[in-house]
């Protein structure tokens, strides 16, 4: 156990730190120069050199990738040339939007999907397994981004029951705060709701057919208790497992769901950047949320070992 | 084939696609009006009114046939990520399982990591340099699709290297590329077509996604993903103008979703259609 936690860890580490290398090259080695990009076509000779130094595009590529990265591990991110402050400081303030949006969405969706793949499964081939089909078909194929503009026409523009958007920020309150995300993250959930429905049914459909239902079932236990006290935790492992995959999907999700809805979160900050050309901050954005998906793979993975002992043996 | 018609999944994703397909094709030498002239007079009129069949956007210009030409700038950008991403995907998956070995290794991880990174923000980083557009575009979608496919064909090539008649003709002395060809790449190349289905689906919401962010196709061209976000303004005064391209964006990720489920279904009596 110990044995394979070590390698996995390492195995960790090395795909973080290849990730950083590549963005980096990527960011860096791409034709064009950084600062030049910074300034635009306006900035003369001397600004430009000024800001070369600065941001020590004068160093070879290997002294500045190394610079970045021992920051980075320090918790030094590098300074923000638009606004002029650490973007450490920049992502933990965009955080306190995004996190809160991305764990409202997954809550969501499990809390549609699972009842919803459960109800499927037991009516086998019925309406409702009908009705659970049709849903995570469309659910899949609306994009996040149009269900957040139809939500802000329904609920906002024609009915005048929600803000179109913002964020009032925490400090108006939890409930404000919450009631800001609400329609993002309804956005946000419903494509995940699709993929999870189709994931928690093929689950329990699965698990139905094993041996120990039906050990419950001849014990005596009714149907419905057989599913949810036996089928139901066997088929949260596939669902889990799901909601890691689909990680990348939410964060592109919401990248576009909060400039649809004006929230000053990590996307925005990231599209931010990209018009102001500051490219520290995208630098360190795309870095995070790739950490953030395979950190998140990485917990998929460990719970996995939680969950079976069978996988527990080396291979 | 004569039993399409007992698989609707299959039956409605193919009607919708081709549907699709040939709509984009027709953009090419009709659309009612073209799709950049403005007209100021007639701007924001509703569908089925003075403004053509699905109405006109704050320009005056023909929503319809912005639709129709939108149709095929996404189409085309889709298809040509997805193709890149299938070809480099799918050689880099016959060749390790070939070689197999350390190769297998630094390959699998090297798809974890491009993975890790979604196509969007791959598209803001190419579009800090390249300069936003659908080179660009096509590229960050096309380097997500890589690890698609080649993990999934790297998976299939494994189960068809272990057959019986691959080893009588590795046993024969038939090189490993000829064997590929031969063996490998036929017994694989359903797998890859349901895929491809499958993906194209997917660049299309990545496209509509990227576009709708300004960092698809450049104006005038119109894209689906742009005439929501124009549409952003006008929500009080022209609701269609939200709706329609949506729509047209969920029809098309819809049918070709349906096809390939319908594909998988019919080419691999294995997999439950229900």
């Amino acid at each position: 156990m110990i044995s394979i936690l070590i390698r996995r860890l390492v195995s960790l580490i090395v795909t973080l730190l290849v990730v950083s290398l590549l963005i980096f090259t990527v960011m860096n080695l791409l034709p064009g120069d950084p600062a030049a990009i910074m300034l635009g076509t306006s900035a003369t000779p001397e600004t430009l050199a000024a800001l070369r130094t600065q941001m020590g595009l004068d160093e070879p590529l290997v002294v500045r990738y190394l610079a970045w990265l021992i920051g980075v591990l320090q918790g030094d991110l590098g300074q923000s040339y638009t606004y002029g402050v650490p973007v450490a400081g920049l992502i933990v303030e965009r955080l306190a939007v995004t996190l809160p949006l991305a764990l409202m969405a997954v809550v969501m969706s499990v809390a549609i999907a699972v009842p919803l793949g459960v109800a499927a499964a037991r009516r086998h081939n019925g309406v409702f397994d009908y009705i659970a089909g049709a849903f995570s078909y469309v659910s899949i194929a609306v994009p996040a981004f149009w269900v957040g503009l139809l939500l802000i026409i329904a609920f906002s523009t024609k009915l005048g029951w929600m803000p179109a958007g913002g964020f009032p920020g925490w400090n108006a309150g939890l409930w404000t705060g919450l009631a800001a995300l609400l329609m993002p993250a309804i956005a946000l959930a419903l494509p995940q709701a699709g993929v999870l429905t189709r994931v928690a049914r093929s689950a329990v459909l699965d698990v139905m057919g094993e041996d120990f239902v039906r050990t419950a079932r001849a014990k005596g236990l009714s149907d419905k208790a057989a599913v949810w006290r036996h089928a139901l935790p066997n088929a949260l492992i596939p669902v889990v497992t799901m909601i890691g995959l689909q990680f990348t999907f939410l964060i592109a999700g919401a990248v576009l769901v909060e400039n649809v809805f004006n929230l000053p979160g990590l996307g925005r900050l990231a599209l931010q950047a990209l018009s102001q050309r500051d490219i520290i901050v995208m630098q360190d954005v795309v870095l995070f949320f790739s950490a953030l998906v395979i950190v998140m793979n990485f917990l998929v993975d460990l719970a996995y070992l939680v969950i079976d002992p069978r996988l527990r043996v080396a291979t | 084939m004569a039993g399409i018609f007992r698989r609707p999944v299959l039956l409605i994703g193919l009607v919708v696609t081709l549907a699709l397909v040939a709509v984009a094709l027709f953009s090419l030498v009709w659309t009612p009006s073209l799709p950049s002239k403005m007209n100021i007079v007639q701007r924001l009129k509703p569908p089925l009114g003075p403004g053509g069949l699905l109405g006109t956007d704050q320009f005056g210009r023909d929503v319809a046939s912005m639709l129709m030409v939108g149709a095929w700038n996404s189409l085309s950008t889709s298809f040509l990520a997805v193709a890149i991403g299938a070809m480099v995907g799918s050689a880099v998956g016959v060749i390790v399982a070939m070689q197999r070995g350390w190769l297998e290794l630094i390959v699998m991880r090297g798809c974890d990591i491009i993975f890790a990174v979604p196509p969007i923000l791959s598209a803001m980083m190419l579009g800090a340099f390249l300069g936003s557009g659908r080179f660009t575009a096509i590229i960050a979608i096309a380097v997500f699709m890589v690890p698609v496919f080649a993990r999934l064909t790297l998976a299939g090539a494994k189960q068809i290297w272990a057959r019986d008649y691959v080893t009588a003709a590795v046993g024969i002395g038939r090189s490993k590329a000829k064997i590929t060809l031969v063996h490998i790449l036929p017994n694989i190349s359903n797998q890859i077509i349901v895929q491809v289905t499958i993906q194209l689906g997917l660049a299309i919401l990545t496209e509509a996604g990227l576009s709708f962010l300004g960092l698809g196709m450049p104006p005038p061209a119109p894209t689906w993903g742009r005439m929501l976000a124009d549409s952003q303004t006008f929500f009080g005064q022209a609701p269609w103008l939200a709706i329609l391209p949506g729509m047209a964006i969920a029809v098309a990720v819809l049918g070709l979703n349906m096809l390939g489920d319908g594909l998988r279904d019919m080419l691999d009596p294995k997999t439950n259609a229900g």
